[in-house]
């Protein structure tokens, strides 16, 4: 049976080696485009967020290309992503698609009805192999992480605008066609090498602005629905820290209930996780502030029920750390224009602040 | 360690008739006996804010986050309406009591987002009410939040148990006597059944609902509604579709709807449901799913901060035209 699943940015290469170390004919997922979305808006329900229908999207796609098994996860609420399969399911079932979906729950929260999928899916496959599958998988991920925390440290100093990003795209093919986990681990230091042989000004990093990136997942890790936001700000010179990648991700989110050290800091000001990332995002900002970032931006899908209430505490959060936040609720109207042109002014009220507080501090200096 | 008071006791051994607050919104209309009684009953004052109006709407809509939905922002418009004239204000936390249920986001936050949105508030007591598929699930918040208040165990043990009751009593009374129950004027002598489908803070407050009721009743259609559904029927239906939904309010709409669909009980199913509730754009896909399986008429109705009466009124007179049509040809027919 051939097998698709939903695209979220670079992670898919992993979930491409899984499926086919399981031996599944795989239909790959190609990355979302404009038609991808115009087709979920079409069937999707009109206050459904944008993740919702870029995956729906992504799923008939796959579908016209012959794929009959959907492969999906998600928790048990409050955020309404732990409903999207089902949703999914009877959408494309009305649409008229013959086809299954293995919905998957947090392991540790119904670990039978993890099993019994996870038992459905390996098929044929035995135990050991699923384990070298899995093996295989984990390694790309945190491979694709390491790459990608790099491009965003390489970026803001290139020399020649769009070299980190060409250099970042042929370190992904190497770890796309990378088979075994030795071969990863190679593909991962070609990769890394790649970046650094980028040529950038030297300079101190210290000088350059810090942003730290916060907000729902997908519109975190998926490019085309935050825009290129990180290539963008690299492009502009700021230094990006996003809160999720895939490895920790998997570690606290799927593992766990979320950062229990995030939930934390975020206790006095959110003290229950309202699902999804809303809690996360009250602590990160926190935490940024408080390992001297100069701004924080908030992604999200539009009607993402979590980060509307985290956006609620923001402005009280943004007054007392004394850090910007920007928000950015994505949907599918948000013109790519508009995003450069809030991105290129924030990235100014930085630097001026940052500026600013310099002179401050000289003028303290020389007063003394 | 939810109940997050400053210091209530000092302030409460001078202020022994303290007025509380309450927004009469939300899970007020859920709740109101049992939170009225209680906070009565420690011999406390309760102040309720006024019924919903425009001036509670536009102090919402300025206060609160833009992109929250409109029943949020009638709330805070509730909040900012008493603010100033009680001395504690009542947001209570629902949140999940067992692993499989919980509610909307925004319940779970709600003092959250008040505290973040809104200067100048007096205390918030804000226990965490923990909701399961039939309800409230165990008060022992709400008691604490009592001890806290007054230093009294008996009374808020006391003060609890007549709360209840009164809720008790109160649900009793809905789904026996129906919508007259609740206050809601009924036609003699109706020839059509609608059933309103929603949450109770939509459909049963005037401004929220765009009084839809009184122009069904106008109409001469006989309401029904998701409280007017019983508990038993309510847990079958819940047993009989497949995916649970997970938060409180929407599985009781859900559930209503399936047993006003199945049931024959209603000629037709509305569906009210507020601008950018979040929720309900999955349960209003799966009620329009499943009316088309059952071939129920269904009809779906978004409020927003400019709907005006006369387009409500348009439609849903054009349904209640279509039900009473098709009504008449089918007698035709027999």
């Amino acid at each position: 049976m051939k097998v698709s699943y939903a695209h979220m940015g670079t992670s898919v290469m992993a979930v491409n080696a899984l499926a086919r170390t399981l031996d599944y004919e795989i239909v790959p997922p190609t990355p979302p485009t404009e038609s991808t979305l115009t087709l979920g808006v079409r069937h999707s329900p009109e206050f459904a967020c944008i993740p919702f229908k870029i995956v729906l999207g992504t799923y008939i796609e796959s579908l016209e290309r012959g794929a009959r098994l959907l492969v999906s996860g998600g928790g048990r609420g409050p955020c309404r992503a732990g409903y999207y399969g089902e949703m999914h399911r009877r959408i494309l079932l009305d649409l008229g698609y013959e086809h299954e979906m293995l919905f998957f729950w947090p392991p540790l929260r119904s670990p039978l009805d993890f099993y019994r999928k996870l038992r459905t899916f390996k098929g044929a496959a035995s135990w050991p192999r699923v384990y070298r599958a899995l093996r295989l998988t984990w390694e790309k991920l945190m491979a694709l992480d390491d790459l990608e925390i790099r491009s965003h440290r390489v970026r803001p100093l290139e020399r020649c605008p769009g070299d980190t990003t060409r250099a970042f795209r042929r370190a992904l093919g190497l770890v796309d066609a990378a088979e075994t986990v030795e071969e990863t681990k190679k593909a991962r230091s070609g990769g890394l090498e790649l970046l650094d042989s980028v040529p950038v000004y030297t300079g101190d990093p210290d000088d350059l602005v810090k942003i730290g990136v916060i907000g729902e997942i997908y519109v975190q890790l998926e490019p085309f629905a935050n825009f290129r936001l990180e290539e963008r700000l690299g492009e502009l010179g700021a230094w990006v820290q996003r809160s999720i990648f895939l490895t920790n991700f998997a570690r606290t989110d799927i593992l766990q209930r979320g950062d229990q050290g995030v939930a934390k800091t975020a206790a006095p000001y959110l003290p229950e996780n309202v699902g999804g990332h809303g809690q996360s995002s009250v602590g990160e900002i926190i935490q940024y502030a408080e390992r001297g970032f100069d701004g924080v931006i908030q992604l999200a899908p539009f009607a993402c029920i979590p980060e509307i209430v985290a956006k609620s505490i923001v402005p009280r959060l943004s007054r007392e750390y004394n850090i910007p936040v920007m928000t950015l609720f994505i949907d599918e109207q948000t013109g790519e224009g508009g995003i450069q042109t809030r991105l290129e002014a924030f990235v100014d009220l930085l630097r001026a602040r940052r500026r600013g507080r310099k002179d401050v501090d000289d003028a303290a200096l020389s007063g003394s | 360690m939810d109940v997050r008071v400053r210091s209530p006791v000092e302030v409460c051994s001078v202020l022994r008739d303290a007025v509380i607050g309450i927004p009469r919104y939300l899970s007020y209309y859920s709740f109101a006996p049992l939170y009225e009684t209680f906070f009565r009953e420690l011999g406390f004052q309760v102040r309720l804010s006024p019924p919903s109006n425009t001036d509670i709407l536009d102090a919402g809509v300025r206060e609160t986050v833009n992109d929250a939905c409109i029943p949020i922002k009638i709330f805070h418009g509730h909040v900012a309406a008493i603010k100033d004239r009680v001395d504690f204000l009542f947001v209570p936390r629902l949140a999940g009591a067992k692993m499989h249920y919980t509610v909307c986001p925004k319940f779970l936050g709600l003092p959250d987002m008040v505290r973040g949105s809104i200067s100048d508030l007096p205390d918030i007591i804000a226990p965490r009410l923990p909701m399961g598929r039939d309800g409230l699930q165990g008060l022992r918040s709400l008691y604490r939040t009592g001890v806290r208040l007054t230093g009294r165990r008996v009374q808020a043990m006391r003060a609890l148990h007549n709360a209840r009751r009164a809720l008790g009593r109160r649900i009793n009374q809905i789904q026996q006597g129906g919508l007259e129950a609740l206050g809601f004027d009924q036609p003699r002598d109706a020839d059509l059944t609608v059933a309103l489908i929603g949450y109770p803070y939509m459909l049963y407050d005037t401004l929220a609902s765009g009084g839809i009721l009184g122009q069904l009743r106008a109409l001469g259609v006989r309401v029904v509604t998701p409280e007017m559904v019983s508990t038993r029927e309510m847990r079958r239906h819940a047993r009989a579709y497949p995916e649970n939904l997970f938060w409180y309010y929407s599985n009781r709409s859900l559930w209503a709807g399936m047993h006003y669909m199945t049931s024959g009980l209603a000629d037709g199913i509305i569906h009210v449901t507020a601008f950018g509730c979040g929720p309900d754009a999955m349960v209003n896909k799966l009620l329009e799913l499943e009316s088309a399986r059952y071939g129920a008429p269904f009809m779906a109705i978004t409020v927003d901060e400019h709907t005006g009466d006369v387009g409500l009124r348009t439609r849903v007179e054009a349904f209640v035209d279509m039900l009473r049509w098709q009504a008449a040809r089918k007698e035709g027919l027999t």
